[in-house]
């Protein structure tokens, strides 16, 4: 609690100390973002192209700092970890996949299902070729699990640890349950070879250009949206849920309502970053739902700074850049890297990246 | 009881600057239109059992609050105070008996957030304030109003909301630190914004328990003032064991032990009860 309550009192310091510089650098990265897919469309000479490989790599980062930001919600604000948002993330994917995998199949059937001597699609599989329908899927697959897990779990008033190790068996049961051929989402191969998205070739430049376009807008928007919410009466109820959840009941405010509702928003979210994960990075696998993808998502918030919005799309960054530096470098100290570096964030910075970097504004 | 040295820092002026006596404060009626209070009492609790894993800590309770009234409990140490407003605010639910709030709702079957809207308010023995927000935004969300999702989503405090939150600072005189989080108050001023909290909340019935505990005698005794101040618009049930305190402000007192009524009467009779006298001094 005092760990909080100093976070917001840096928090209020720095607000009167370089909101405006603040603002400059965020609006550097974000003009930087809105070139990128511009810069890719440059003919490959050109001294300034982006390639593919840079723009996927960003853009599958762009998508992370979204599901870090969604968890930043229920956990830095309402103080619930959840060690299952790569579940959410997963069945977003997993929607869109199922369009791609009609796209690529035309009239037949996805080819996985021909391989398994299937001669009709499974009924959760009809209407996936309209991408609207799939959009709605992108949607209403985690939001409506989230909506379900969180109803009995919050009527039932597990918290805390329970709840996390809850939501970390959660995921790892939906990963067994994708992993099976015959669940009919393609075993552990999951969805690949995708052609086109609303007829466009899904390698194009141009493609990938309007992909990316689509991430850094969404990252955008939930960013206003997590402010929006944080300066909002709703967000100091979350935060005071968070703090003492006995006084606030004793206020006369319900916990499960605002609980469900953030934690539902917050899965949304993941949802809407694995659908646009997906096509960019063109494959989609039971792996995305281990739990130690959930896990590195709470390292990216924690590093990052939780409570701050910001911190956690610092948190991604970093971590994920480290990341793939690391495993093209050397790929068997990654996980130690890891490890390491969790226990440093504990240790010496449990404000995060965004604590730090106020305190040298500070001195 | 308590010498009164401090009269500057007490009484009226400080939360009636209008001098218009208690209706100033602006603090509602004893009874909300919806509570059914025919019978004249608030608050009834008959053959109350709570155990917890066999251990009693209320046996048989009955006790009946007026409404308007101020009551004090007191009672030795693990008497069931506290477990008694646990019971009464839905926290812990009673083995048997019946708790009724006004002549119509049954208390035992409802959930603390529907007996929080009913109209009972509670401050905690340990303050309980939500220490990451400031002085200013914990009164907002105490303030009586729709306390839903959709409404926090939207909610935006209107002039009166913000006269009523300035007017509850000035009464705990908090003016100054509005702004500060309320972690950082001193423990006898974050009980006065619990109290505050309580004022803003506007219930029917306020239980307060061990309100003046870290309090400076200054501040207790303008908090006595206070709670005079509440009483008749408001029912109150204190529990404290500040014996001062309690006699500045009850006309009625009940003591509580080993989780039943000891004796009931005003301060004096319950002093002079030899039973009370045994159980405080022991034999
Ligand atoms: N949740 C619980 N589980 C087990 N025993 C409890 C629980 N809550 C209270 N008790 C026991 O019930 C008895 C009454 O406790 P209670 O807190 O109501 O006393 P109290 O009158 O408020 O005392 P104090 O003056 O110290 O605040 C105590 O013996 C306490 O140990
Ligand atoms: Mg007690």
């Amino acid at each position: 609690m005092t760990q909080a309550l100093n976070q917001t009192l840096l928090a209020r310091a720095t607000a009167k100390l370089g909101p405006k510089a603040s603002l400059a650098v965020l609006g550097l990265v974000l003009i930087a973002l809105l070139a990128m897919p511009l810069l890719h469309l440059l003919p490959a000479d050109n001294a300034l192209h982006v390639s593919a490989y840079g723009l996927t790599l960003v853009g599958k980062i762009l998508c992370y700092a979204i599901v870090a930001l969604a968890l930043d919600l229920v956990w830095g604000y309402a103080g619930m970890l959840s060690l299952g948002h790569g579940l959410f993330f997963a069945l977003g994917g997993y929607a869109m996949g199922m369009y791609l995998m009609r796209q690529s199949a035309g009239d037949g059937l996805p080819a996985f299902m021909s391989f398994l001597a299937w001669s009709e699609l499974p009924w959760y599989w009809y209407g996936t070729s309209n991408f609207l329908w799939a959009m709605c899927l992108v949607v209403l697959a985690p939001g409506l699990l989230a909506l379900v897990f969180g109803f009995f779990a919050f009527r039932s008033r597990i918290k805390g640890v329970y709840f996390s190790i809850m939501t970390q068996a959660l995921t790892f049961a939906g990963m067994l349950l994708f992993f099976r051929n015959e669940t009919g989402f393609g075993g552990n191969n999951g969805f690949t070879n995708f052609r086109t998205i609303l007829g466009f070739d899904i390698t194009a430049p141009g493609t990938r250009a309007f992909l990316f376009f689509c991430t850094v807008l969404l990252l955008v928007g939930s960013l206003a949206l997590g402010f929006a919410l944080a300066r909002s009466k709703f967000g100091r109820v979350l935060t005071a849920l968070r703090d003492a959840e006995n006084r606030l009941m004793f206020c006369g405010y319900d916990p499960r309502g605002y609980k469900l509702f953030i934690w539902v928003l917050s899965a949304v979210l993941c949802g809407l970053a694995g659908a646009l994960y997906v096509p960019q990075v063109g494959i989609i696998n039971p792996s995305e739902m281990s739990p130690t993808n959930s896990i590195e998502a709470a390292i990216w918030v924690a590093l990052g700074g939780r409570g701050t919005l910001i911190g956690p799309l610092l948190g991604a960054g970093l971590v994920n850049g480290m990341k793939s530096w690391f495993t093209v470098a050397f790929p068997e100290y990654w996980l130690f890297a890891l490890g390491a570096l969790f226990i440093v964030i504990t240790l010496f910075l449990p404000k995060g990246v965004i604590g730090l970097l106020r305190k040298e504004k500070d001195q | 009881m308590r010498a009164t040295p401090v009269p500057e820092f007490m009484l009226e002026p400080a939360f009636d600057p209008a001098g218009s006596g208690r209706d100033a404060l602006g603090l509602g009626s004893a009874a909300a239109k919806g509570l059914d209070v025919r019978h004249g009492t608030i608050l009834t609790l008959e053959g109350i059992n709570v155990s917890f894993d066999g251990f009693r800590a209320i046996t048989d309770l009955n006790l009946y609050i007026g409404v308007g009234e101020l009551r004090c409990i007191i009672g030795p140490n693990g008497a069931g105070k506290t477990t008694m407003m646990d019971v009464i605010t839905g926290k812990t639910r009673p083995d048997n008996g019946v708790a009724y709030f006004g002549d119509t709702l049954d208390l035992t079957q409802m959930s603390e957030v529907e007996i929080a809207q009913a109209g009972i308010g509670r401050k905690f023995q340990k303050p309980t304030v939500f220490e990451a927000l400031s002085v200013f935004e914990n009164l907002e969300l105490a303030l009586k109003t729709d306390k839903s999702v959709w409404a926090s989503l939207r909610a935006r405090l209107s002039g009166a909301q913000k006269d009523r939150i300035e007017e509850v600072l000035t009464t705990i005189r908090l003016e100054s630190s509005r702004h500060r989080p309320a972690g950082l108050l001193s423990h006898g001023q974050k009980q006065f914004l619990e109290i505050g909290m309580l004022l803003v909340q506007d219930p029917q019935l306020l239980l307060l328990d061990e309100p003046v505990a870290g309090m400076t005698d200054a501040e207790t005794e303008f908090t006595a003032e206070l709670f005079k101040s509440l009483a008749r618009k408001h029912s109150l049930m204190v529990v404290e064991h500040d014996m001062g305190f309690v006699g500045s402000i009850a006309d009625h007192v009940t003591v509580l032990h080993q989780g039943s009524v000891l004796a009931e009467g005003s301060l004096e009779e319950v002093q002079a009860n030899e039973r009370v006298i045994e159980v405080y001094l022991g034999r």
